[in-house]
């Protein structure tokens, strides 16, 4: 392990960032103070390349069965991926069903993305925190000629912000569309200005407006907060352990088990999650459709 | 753990992704899984209609074998009462026919009788002719005689 433990961990928790640097060229921040001053028009690859990866690996396996099922006969049994396939589009269908009570052929297959995308991209905060970051540091040091301690990677896209604000913001540009799309834009913004107190002075307006204001941003905020410091947690801890493991023979034996018990209690965290993210969007898009106020 | 363009990027990999599921990935495996549930439901219509008409056969089956056994019954004790018929018939025939051949036997065995006492009065009458002839030892004129003889045979 290079550096102090502090190092260790802010190496862990830095992404690999590619943006204009301060002598005006483009290229990949070297440290995290460089990632940082990069300011906004710059991209976390990591976590771009991670997450796009397992969105097609979703994408590849759910379109592979859509389309042999599509010429299968109906008295085939399934087997195989096309049981698991159908069973996760079944328990979606079911959660759809239960939550939405409008007509909307976009919210299923919505949710069933947000919903597996978001598995995939936690189910790597179980990868050991060490392995691909260290061969993305040994092949950048091979390959690239940037040493090793230089060489960024983040494999969860959860725990970056910038991936879960990104997915909530998606589900807020739809809450948007939907509610004006559903009550028109007299309707929200009556929505918007009308409630929770009737306008019964000029005061009240401003208002309403913003404490439904509040409870429309805290919507994507909340989403993407929840998702981000639940994987960040995870995935601290994840490091801490790691560090242990440079800590003799005692403690390296304490980690271990630490390690696996974190783990296991970690896939919980991880179904619920991305369950809980699914849920809401969902919630959300049905008090989006509600007409009745 | 900086806000930057990633954001964007994730925004539009993400809205990517819900297209390409909403078209691509749920409407044929959604299709498929309602045509199986349809052709279960289905199934199981059937099935129930199936049963339902098996107990009706069931019992229309025993209403014909009630009947079968009711129409048997009727047909046995009809031939029974044939046969009796046809026993009394036979009986009254016979005893007809008996009472017949037995008139007929009687009325041969008294002509039978007659003819016998006919016989046995000619030969009486020639025995007593050939006797007499014997004892009184001179030809009689059976020609002569002729009108004696009969009156005396019809006299036996």
């Amino acid at each position: 392990m290079a550096g102090t433990s502090t190092e260790y961990i802010k190496h862990h928790l830095t992404n690999m960032t590619y943006g204009q640097k301060a002598d005006g060229s483009w290229g990949f921040a070297q440290s995290a103070q460089e990632a940082a001053d990069m300011g906004f028009w710059s991209f976390h690859v990591d976590t771009l390349g991670w997450s796009v990866f397992l969105g097609l690996v979703f994408l590849f396996v759910f379109r592979r069965v859509a389309a042999s099922i599509a010429k299968q006969d109906v008295n085939a049994a399934p087997s195989g991926m096309q049981n698991f396939v159908e069973w996760v589009i079944e328990f979606i269908d079911d959660s759809v069903r239960g939550s939405f009570s409008g007509k909307n052929p976009v919210v299923a297959p919505l949710a069933l993305t947000v919903f597996f995308w978001i598995l995939l991209m936690n189910f790597m905060d179980l990868v050991p925190v060490d392995w691909i970051p260290a061969l993305a540091g040994q092949i950048g040091e091979a390959y690239f000629g940037v040493p090793a301690e230089h060489v960024y990677f983040k494999v969860v896209p959860t725990t970056d912000i910038n991936a879960t604000m990104g997915l909530a913001l998606g589900v807020f540009w739809l809450i948007l569309y939907y509610s004006v799309k559903m009550k028109g834009v007299g309707g929200f913004i009556g929505e918007l200005t009308l409630h929770p107190f009737p306008p019964k002075a000029i005061i009240t307006i401003p208002f309403n407006l913003f404490l439904e204001g509040v409870s429309l941003i805290s919507k994507p905020v909340s989403l993407a907060l929840r998702l981000f410091g639940n994987l960040y947690a995870g995935e601290m801890i994840f490091i801490l352990i790691a560090i242990m493991f440079g800590g003799g023979y005692a403690l390296a034996a304490t980690a271990g088990g630490l390690q696996l018990l974190w783990a296991l209690f970690h896939i919980l965290i991880i179904f619920l999650q991305a369950f809980i993210f699914m849920t809401l969007t969902i919630v959300y898009l049905d008090m989006a459709h509600q007409t009745d106020h | 753990m900086n806000i930057n363009a990633t954001l964007i990027g994730q925004s539009i990999a993400f809205l990517v992704f819900v297209i390409i599921t909403m078209k691509y990935v749920w409407p044929p495996i959604m299709a498929a899984l309602e045509e199986r549930k349809q052709k279960i439901a289905d199934g199981l219509a059937a099935a129930e209609r199936g049963k339902h008409e098996q107990e009706l056969a069931e019992k229309r089956a025993t209403e014909v074998i009630a009947e079968a056994k009711a129409q048997a019954q009727e047909i046995i004790s009809k031939a029974d009462k044939r046969a009796s018929e046809i026993v009394e018939e036979a009986k009254d025939n016979a005893r007809a026919e008996g009472e017949r051949l037995l008139t007929a036997a009687n009325a041969e065995i008294e002509q039978e009788v007659n003819r016998a006492k006919e016989g046995l009065r000619s030969q009486v009458a020639s025995l007593a002719v050939a006797g007499a002839g014997r004892v009184l030892s001179k030809e009689i004129d059976s020609k002569a005689h002729d009108d004696m003889l009969k009156d005396l045979v019809a006299q036996i």
